[in-house]
């Protein structure tokens, strides 16, 4: 038999003043299972709360329900005055006589009827209100970041610095990412590598960080606090902890024109390579589809040069499985591929080059060691053209929607390095707008007008078509002069608009996580959540999210990391109670739940169930993981069969408030 | 076919591929003919039946028989793969553990259409797809072949087997069909004109359950209607929820996954157009979130488990149509 | 349509308010003392997404004249997907009940962020109003098995 209390606070006159509390208190007593009502200037005050305390004691109460405020304002104080005089907290239910009584109705009989109707309904749920207790679940002090560019250095570093321990798994062969391959970085005009490379000796230095180089994240299983993750070590043919990255067998090795992806192929690689003198890991890698021993089992010159005996042609792919309590994605962007761009002429032209292929072209490291010259014939370009808003901004199918955001920045910075370095060099920048907001940005770009003489056209490049004396014609319109230019250039540089790393889909879907029509990760609230998740325990750092340049990706990085710190530093995760759970004996196992689960809770189990006639049955039931699991209830309606409901908010709960409220 | 359908059967029986054959025997009368599983030849050549009256759609009886040791034999129509394919994607079949022989579909007889004729005692048919011969104990009667197919089959979607693992004969094309007539013309009547066909229509309900119980779609391991946890069961007072909304609750349960056979309507001894609340469903989800027909496949999304960022609004019920 | 319009009629309007945004909105506007009638009763719940056809059946079978749901507004569910999923159930659900002949004004899914208050108590006044215009809701009631 329930022992029901029931409360009506006064909230000074704020409720008393239109609603009759003690005709409520009164009317409410006489429900079927109250056992107390009474009324209260304030209930919330230290005084009001020992009254709701004495009366659960004195009358022992199974269940109470407070007439007064918002829900979203005291639930959690009677919650607490409930557990400290001994009743679950979760027995507890309020009903909003202010907000939604008092305050908006005039009629004292009309809103004194509401609050009776509302306190009804309170009472109708708290009779089938179940006591819940919040689960605790361990938290594997150890982190995992996809993704090792500047995002994923920078959240390692932090993370490390605090006293966990952290993983990187990075696809390429060492660490950098794309600020690797960048000549200067705007506004201040210093040498990426500069300030990057320092950071990777750091990472690989540190003795909490693990790089995981040359591997992929296959599989991840488990929930916020506890994931187990499946990597993928792809075979290098090279033993890591044996190679001291001398260098020897590239330079040996015969067979020397591999494209190389870390100079946009505008050179070429040995078959075995080292991608770049400050690679972290510095290791070789073999790559089987040029090395000749592995493909034709003939060659071995990098085995019998190697003094370490490093090289194993016999190295296969391993998989490795470790825990982690915390994920953070930073898996990067990628600028798009330009074949659908033939207006440009790209792909027909070698002198046609992207952005990032200019910054190869420009950096001392780069195919023509830090002189810019024409691809095509190493002659040195008088006139370069930049387009910009390459696919991006655009509204057909070919480009993204969005604005890729860095490209005003860099052409800016490409162009005044270029007006530095040859003066004799007439740079053109054809745009839409000049977006350029961030801290000495602007004046950034300013100075690239007004002190380098850089010509800004606004108006679009119609068209780009390589002549027979090597020059090439630009046909685009100045909106401004409302008049069509053709300019003779020796080389085009177009900003492609920039995209997320191809494999930041497949791995949203192992993580359970949400990404949105372009394929960035959707954080968990655009405001106040912007690196989080909606997926606990899964993190956002750098450009996965959306496009970033380098000081908004460190901070974020840094972000990530601090909420990643933040969950690492706990023993334990309080869950929330109010969980969905599926009977198990009506589950269809339909797999219909599980499919608008945004949070991947749901699983299958195979379940034996004893059967009317003493034989068993094997059958497919869904399991929710409560840890994972965030009660929105989505599972519940999709479920045909009923099996699934929600705790604190069950099915026969909410229709015995609908029932009160219609009687 | 009756004949190529028994050898098949007794060969796959013999040589070990199934343990047992799910199709058809005849009751008390020659139209009467209900679903039943074979385990030897001689009951196969002894009872087996597939005629002009084989209507009922086996596939939810594979609920159970596939979770049975052995495999089955089906003989699927059709329209009743589309079912099979559903049961498969929702997980209440062992598809592995089935042998789908697709057999071709309708039209099949109404024998509700031949007796509205005053046609009785009737011992058999013979059928030229035009003209219906009708051997009665009386002697024979004819009537127009058309005016005696069983409205699924005259609204029929497809002739083609979404999966099998034989067939018997050629598989035939997904149709297009007149099936969504009958709630267009609804929908252009007034809300009151409406209201009172389905006022006429679901009044003469008995609640005997024979819609829900040979419905594909309702394998529920415990049924929202028998659950007395579920606050709608049909154990409750009088005047309850559940004799208002029933047939409202059901059609929403299986919503999106209705492959549209026909069988609710088929099977109602009151005759109520049962399938026209599932093809109402059908239609809007095709007009409002692209086409889509339950049980064509094993893995696509249903539509009420599926969304896009771009749906139209609720208020699109408001703003079209007759009020 | 009636031509009488009941002025006099009260209509039970249950609105079901998801807890983030809906309900806390339907708060803000009693914070703004922005009144609306006291016909409408509110229920909360997690997301617009837990809220079962059933439940709105059963109010309108237990005798409420129009039922509301509120939820946050299309990309902004807590959930992040839940009121997607409303939406097309809701959608159907109605698209159902107009097609049995069931007023369509009677049902309403409105998408409330927890700042617009004063969105609130407008959509509650003009649906009540709706309601009040359509009178007592009979035909749901009526259209039931085995009708005596």
């Amino acid at each position: 038999m329930q022992r029901i209390g029931v409360f009506v606070c006064h909230c000074g006159t704020n409720i008393a003043a239109t609603v009759d509390v003690k005709k409520v208190a009164e009317t409410l007593g006489k429900e079927p299972g109250v056992v107390i009502a009474q009324d209260y200037q304030y209930m919330c005050s230290e005084s009001g709360q020992n009254l709701v305390k004495d009366a659960i004691k004195e009358h022992n109460l199974t269940g109470i329900v407070i007439c007064s405020c918002s829900p979203r304002m005291h639930e959690n104080t009677f919650r607490k005055a409930a557990a400290a005089a001994g009743l679950n907290p979760y027995l507890v239910e309020i009903a909003n006589i202010r907000e939604q009584c008092s305050w908006i109705h005039k009629d004292i009989a009309d809103a004194t009827e509401k609050a009776v109707i509302l306190g009804r309904a309170a009472i109708a749920k708290v009779h089938l209100n179940a006591p819940l207790t919040a689960g605790e679940s361990p938290v594997v002090k150890k982190a995992l970041v996809i993704g090792g560019g500047i995002a994923g250095i920078q959240t390692a570093l932090d993370i490390a610095e605090a006293g966990f321990d952290v993983d990187i798994v990075e696809k390429n062969p060492t660490i950098g990412g794309k600020m690797a391959q960048i000549d200067k970085t705007f506004p201040t005009l210093d040498c990426a590598a500069c300030i990057l490379t320092p950071k990777m000796v750091e990472a690989s230095q540190n003795e909490r960080i693990t790089i995981r180089s040359f591997s992929e994240v296959t599989d991840v299983k488990g929930f916020v606090g506890n994931f187990t993750v499946t990597i993928k070590k792809k075979a290098r043919y090279v033993d890591e902890t044996k190679c001291t990255g001398c260098g020897l067998c590239t330079e040996k090795c015969p067979m020397k024109k591999v494209p190389n992806e870390f100079n946009m192929g505008l050179d070429n690689r040995s078959a075995v390579y080292i991608p770049f003198a400050q690679a972290v890991p510095k290791v070789a890698t073999i790559d089987p589809n040029y090395c000749m021993m592995l493909k034709t089992g003939k060659c071995g010159v990098c085995s019998k040069v190697c003094s370490a005996g490093a090289i194993n042609y016999k190295q296969q792919d391993e998989l490795i499985e470790e825990k982690y309590g915390a994920i953070i994605v930073a898996t990067g962007f990628n600028p798009i591929k330009l074949d659908k761009y033939d207006e440009f002429a790209y792909g027909q032209c070698p002198d046609v080059v992207t952005s990032l292929e200019l910054e190869r072209l420009m950096n001392a490291a780069g195919p023509n060691g830090g002189t810019l010259l024409r691809p095509s014939d190493k002659s040195h370009p008088h006139t370069i053209v930049f387009v910009q808003c390459v696919g991006s901004r655009c509204d057909d199918s070919k480009g993204k929607p969005y604005c890729s955001k860095i490209c005003c920045m860099y052409t800016a910075k490409h162009a005044m390095l270029i007006r530095e370095k040859y003066p004799d060099t007439e740079v053109y920048v054809f745009y839409i707008d000049v977006r350029t907001p961030g801290k000495n940005f602007d004046e950034f770009y300013r100075r690239a007008v007004e002190q380098y003489n850089v010509h800004y056209i606004k108006g679009m490049v119609g068209k780009v078509t390589p002549k027979s004396d090597g020059k090439i014609d630009v046909q685009a319109s100045d909106l401004l002069a409302n008049e069509q230019l053709h300019i003779d250039a020796d080389m085009v540089v177009l900003a492609a608009a920039i995209e997320p790393d191809k494999t930041a889909r497949p791995l949203a879907t192992m993580l359970t996580t949400q990404m949105d029509t372009n394929d960035f990760f959707t954080e968990a609230h655009p405001k106040l959540r912007p690196v989080e998740s909606a997926t606990a325990g899964i993190f956002l750092s750098g450009a996965c999210q959306g496009p970033k340049d380098i000081p908004e990706t460190v901070a974020q990085a840094s972000a990530a990391a601090a909420k990643a710190i933040g969950l690492l530093c706990k023993n334990s995760i309080t869950c929330n109670p109010c969980v969905a759970h599926s009977d198990e004996l009506m589950c269809n196992g339909c797999s219909s739940c599980e499919k608008v689960c945004p949070y991947g809770a749901i699983t299958y189990i195979d379940k034996e169930f004893r059967m009317p006639d003493r034989t068993t049955k094997v059958r497919r039931v869904a399991s929710v993981n409560p840890a994972v699991c965030q009660g929105c209830g989505a599972c519940t309606v999709a479920c045909p069969s009923g099996a699934m409901d929600l705790n604190g908010f069950s099915n026969s709960q909410i229709m015995a408030e609908v029932d009160a409220i219609c009687k | 076919m009756q004949e190529a359908m028994i050898n098949k059967a007794k060969q796959l029986l013999a040589d070990g591929t199934v343990s047992r054959v799910i199709g058809w025997k005849r009751g008390e009368f020659a139209y009467d003919i209900t679903p039943a599983v074979f385990e030897t030849a001689e009951e196969l050549e002894r009872e087996f039946v597939f005629d002009d009256f084989t209507s009922a759609n086996v596939s939810k009886y594979l609920v159970k028989e596939s979770q049975k040791e052995g495999k089955v034999l089906a003989f699927l129509k059709p329209c009743d793969t589309y079912s099979l394919n559903q049961l498969t994607k929702e997980h209440r079949v062992d598809r592995d553990n089935i042998y789908v022989v697709g057999i071709p579909g309708g039209p099949k007889l109404d024998i509700e259409k031949i007796k509205a004729k005053g046609i009785t005692g009737i011992t058999g048919v013979k059928n030229d797809n035009y003209t219906l011969r009708i051997e009665t104990i009386y002697g024979e009667e004819t009537m127009p072949f058309y005016e005696a197919v069983l409205d699924k089959c005259a609204s029929c979607k497809s002739k083609k087997h979404v999966t099998y693992d034989e067939l018997i004969g050629e598989d035939g094309d997904v149709l297009e069909s007149n099936r969504f007539d009958m709630v267009e013309k609804l929908e252009n009547m007034t809300s009151q004109e409406r209201y009172d066909f389905w006022r006429g229509e679901l009044s003469k309900c008995i609640r005997c359950n024979a819609c829900r119980n040979v419905c594909p779609a309702c394998t529920c391991e415990n049924c929202v209607f028998d659950n007395p946890n579920s606050g709608i069961d049909n154990k409750a007072p009088a005047d309850s929820f559940e004799e208002n909304m029933f047939h409202i609750i059901r059609a929403f349960h299986v919503a999106g996954r209705c492959t549209d056979c026909g069988e609710c309507s088929r099977v109602c001894p009151q005759h109520i157009p049962l399938h026209l609340l599932n093809r109402k469903f059908i239609k809007d989800i095709n007009a409002l979130y692209g086409e889509y027909q339950a049980g064509a496949d094993t893995t696509s999304r249903a539509p009420l488990t599926n969304y896009t960022a771009d749906d139209c609004e609720a208020s699109v019920v408001h703003e079209r149509g007759v009020e | 349509m009636q031509v009488n319009d009941n002025k006099d009629f009260q209509p039970l309007i249950v609105a079901f308010c998801c807890n983030w945004c809906s309900y806390a909105g339907a708060d803000l506007s009693g914070t703004n003392r922005l009144n609306y009638p006291a016909n409408v009763k509110i229920i909360r719940v997690p997301c617009s997404c837990r809220v079962n056809p059933m439940f709105i059946l059963r109010a309108f079978q237990r005798g409420a004249d129009g039922v509301i749901l509120c939820g946050c507004h299309p990309g902004d569910c807590h959930y992040t997907s839940g009121n997607y999923f409303t939406r097309r159930r809701m959608t159907l659900l109605f698209s159902m009940l107009d097609f049995l002949g069931i007023e369509r004004d009677r049902t309403r899914v409105e998408w409330v962020s927890a700042a617009e208050g004063a969105k609130f108590a407008a959509t509650m006044n003009e649906f009540t109003e709706a309601v009040r215009k359509l009178g007592p809701n009979r035909r749901l009631e009526d259209l039931r098995c085995r009708k005596q």
